[in-house]
């Protein structure tokens, strides 16, 4: 039995297109830093980056570059950089690949993209911490190597029902950014302009969801791993119509999949869902070792979270500040709970995978008893495999495997 | 001479020893096989086939189907199919006691803890994090630090009078602790026996266990006390089987004789 298993995966013919807007924004950004005409903003993933496009900064998400550096494997050797630094291996490991790919001066951005060499430098550096406060710490550091402002919103956490009680607070700290903003950019606040970018976002995030929930659908036309790389405009082009195109395009490929029956792995025999970050080193070989299980891991919350139905660009602070809370990341174990359990039944899954992230413990739901108690609730079963969002130090492949397929006999046996 | 009898066997290529079982279809054990894994997977697998169908009395074309699991389970050149360690370890223990249990087997390599149903179905499982602390790997470091030959520990052990309690998670702090102890002059059938206890509290914690508690593997295996201590601490006896070290490899067998069986049925369906 030396043969391995035979594996495949239905490429989606959108990418080229996705691969064109997201070089357009690179070189964007990168046309900017070296002209200095447009002034540039660092923006977190679920950040306030709406404020920063309407008041026409270009926007650089240092957690999309975290991720790049994971996808490509350079990670690995960045991150002692920064440990050496004192930033631990224990902490984020998009901080500490980022922060040692700064320092090394090494960027995956020059590999895909011919003439940059480097992140764009920012003239300001904005933060939420309804993620987690590492990105606080991240942007800090930046904030001291470029000096240049550092403005946040600090979010209540665990939050059970998102009520009165924390949004105006979170809307007027967005509010509180404008006059350094303006200072910063030398532009006015245009109110109609932050309407327009929030009504882009919003459309953005419905298509986002429209095409996610394309999995719901038996088989599905998309797994979780083509997820990951096509989320790509929703977390750094939201806002533009360039995201909103883009979408509408994938969503009516992946339409065309349900109406011919197409299915994104072949033979569809167990659906699973994804709790925690990808493993962005292996996103290729996880997508590979399911396929070749016919297994499709379809959903999960990391994609779902760049879902923000609560934009309303007639109340812009007061709904992006709802959009941003609502998050799943930012509530508690009961909130998320309530929210698996509708998905698990929503996306018709056989199991779940929990992914336990070293140094992600904010993305990170296994620690504390929540796959015991949601599969005594739901009767599906669970399965936690150890690893990292890019320190691939913190893997064991031939665990994962074996774990993996020991899952799908188990799921087998209950056929 | 009349054709030999139908056997099945199951490998277990495990990260230290490598495990055969020759079963024939009415599930008797007939031979089996242990040996070093080594580097040569293939061939240490071959190996173990000779003498386990020697052992059998039965010629290799009596071979019906084989299976091979653990973690080399892609190197065996004359097996059919594969199944996990953890499916044929809960497979293999069922087969001994086929009631609702947990399984506790402590590997070379890697810890897990199975839970089946009444009908041998598996409910849930668990295996050891990335660290290797509570494993036969940690054992086996620790005889090369203490300069004792790992099959004298499990009678160390049992003569101990004072166990020493060794606090950390880790396989190499386990070891700083353990020379402290030497420093501080305590005696070395009290850390080997703290040794023994370290391993099971690492394997306690991974999972919760249901009444009845089977425990399997090469530690076991060599080590009986450890089973003797683990009873003591939850506090009711502990099923072994016959032979703890083989039922991955038992487990695979009986997934041969599954397949084999199933192919039978659609090729006469097909017919």
């Amino acid at each position: 039995m030396a043969e391995e298993k035979k594996s495949w995966r239905k490429p989606i013919k959108a990418t080229k297109e996705m691969g064109r807007i997201m070089a357009e924004y690179f070189y964007e950004l990168h046309d900017a830093d070296q002209t200095r005409k447009q002034k540039i903003a660092w923006c977190t993933s679920v950040g306030p980056a709406e404020i920063l496009r309407a008041m026409g900064f270009l926007v650089h998400f240092p957690e999309n570059h975290g991720a790049m550096l994971g996808a490509s494997r350079m990670a690995t050797d960045l991150i002692p950089v920064a440990n050496a630094q004192g930033y631990s291996p224990d902490i984020c490991s998009y901080l500490t690949a980022d922060i040692g790919s700064y320092l090394k001066g090494e960027t995956p951005l020059a590999k895909a993209y011919k003439g940059i060499d480097s992140v764009p430098k920012p003239d300001v550096l904005v933060y939420n911490t309804n993620q987690c406060r590492d990105v606080q710490d991240w942007f800090a550091w930046y904030a001291e190597e470029f000096k240049v402002p550092l403005l946040g919103i600090h979010t209540h956490r665990n939050i059970v029902d998102v009520t009165e009680v924390y949004i105006p607070s979170i809307a007027k700290q967005m509010e509180e950014l404008i006059p350094p903003l303006e200072e910063i950019s030398g532009k006015k606040f245009d109110m109609d302009e932050l309407k327009h970018v929030v009504a882009l976002s919003r459309k953005c995030s419905d298509l986002w969801q429209e095409v996610l929930f394309t999995a719901a659908n038996v088989p599905s036309p998309i797994t979780f791993f083509d997820g990951t790389i096509h989320m790509g405009p929703a977390v750094v082009l939201r806002g533009t119509q360039a995201a909103v195109d883009y979408y509408e395009l994938l969503l009516a490929e992946l339409k065309e999949r349900i109406q011919n029956g197409v299915a994104a792995v072949e033979g569809e025999r167990f659906r699973l869902y994804w709790e925690g970050m990808p493993v962005w080193g292996r996103l290729s070989s996880h997508a590979k070792l399911f396929a070749g299980l016919k297994t499709n891991v379809l959903a999960s919350t990391y994609c779902n979270s760049w879902i923000f139905a609560d934009f309303d660009p007639e109340d812009p602070f007061m709904s992006m500040a709802k959009a941003y809370t609502e998050l799943f990341i930012v509530r508690s174990d009961h909130a998320k709970e309530k929210y698996i359990e509708e998905m698990l039944d929503f996306f018709k899954v056989d199991g779940i995978i929990y992914h336990d992230a070293k140094t992600c413990p904010y993305n990170t739901n296994c620690r504390y008893g929540m796959p015991q108690r949601l599969e005594k609730k739901t009767g599906i079963p669970s399965l936690i495999i150890n690893g990292d969002l890019n320190d691939l130090r913190m893997i064991s492949d031939e665990q994962t495997k074996t774990n993996v397929e020991a899952f799908i006999e188990q799921l087998e046996e209950r056929k | 001479m009349g054709a030999a009898k139908p056997v099945y066997v199951g490998v277990d290529v495990g990260s230290s020893r490598t495990k055969l079982a020759v079963m024939d279809d009415r599930r008797n054990l007939l031979g089996f096989a242990v040996r070093k894994s080594g580097t040569d997977f293939y061939a240490t697998a071959e190996r173990c086939l000779e003498t386990g169908l020697q052992m059998a009395g039965v010629p290799a074309d009596a071979i019906r189907y084989c299976v091979s699991t653990g973690y080399g389970r892609k190197n065996v050149a004359f097996s059919q199919d594969t199944r996990t360690e953890i499916s044929c370890h809960a497979k293999g223990c069922y087969y001994y006691f086929p009631m609702a249990v947990s399984i506790i087997d402590i590997g070379g390599q890697d810890n897990k803890i199975i839970k089946i149903d009444d009908n041998g179905n598996r409910i849930s499982f668990k295996m050891n994090r990335k660290c290797a602390a509570g494993t036969g790997a940690f054992l086996e470091e620790m005889s090369a630090r203490l300069d004792i030959p790992l099959e004298d520990m499990d009678g160390l052990a049992r003569r101990s009078t004072e166990m020493v309690k060794l606090g950390s998670f880790c396989t190499v702090f386990s070891g700083t602790e353990v020379l402290e102890n030497i420093r501080s002059g305590k005696k070395v059938t009290d850390i080997v026996k703290g040794l023994f206890f370290s391993v099971i509290k690492r394997v306690m914690e991974m999972d919760s266990l249901t009444e009845k508690v089977v425990m399997t593997g090469g530690v076991v295996a060599n080590n009986p006390y450890i089973v003797e201590m683990a009873a003591e601490i939850i506090g009711h006896e502990i099923l072994v089987p016959e032979y703890p070290q083989l039922t991955g490899a038992i487990g695979a067998a009986l997934y041969a004789m599954d397949i084999r069986a199933k192919l039978a049925d659609t090729q006469s369906t097909e017919a």
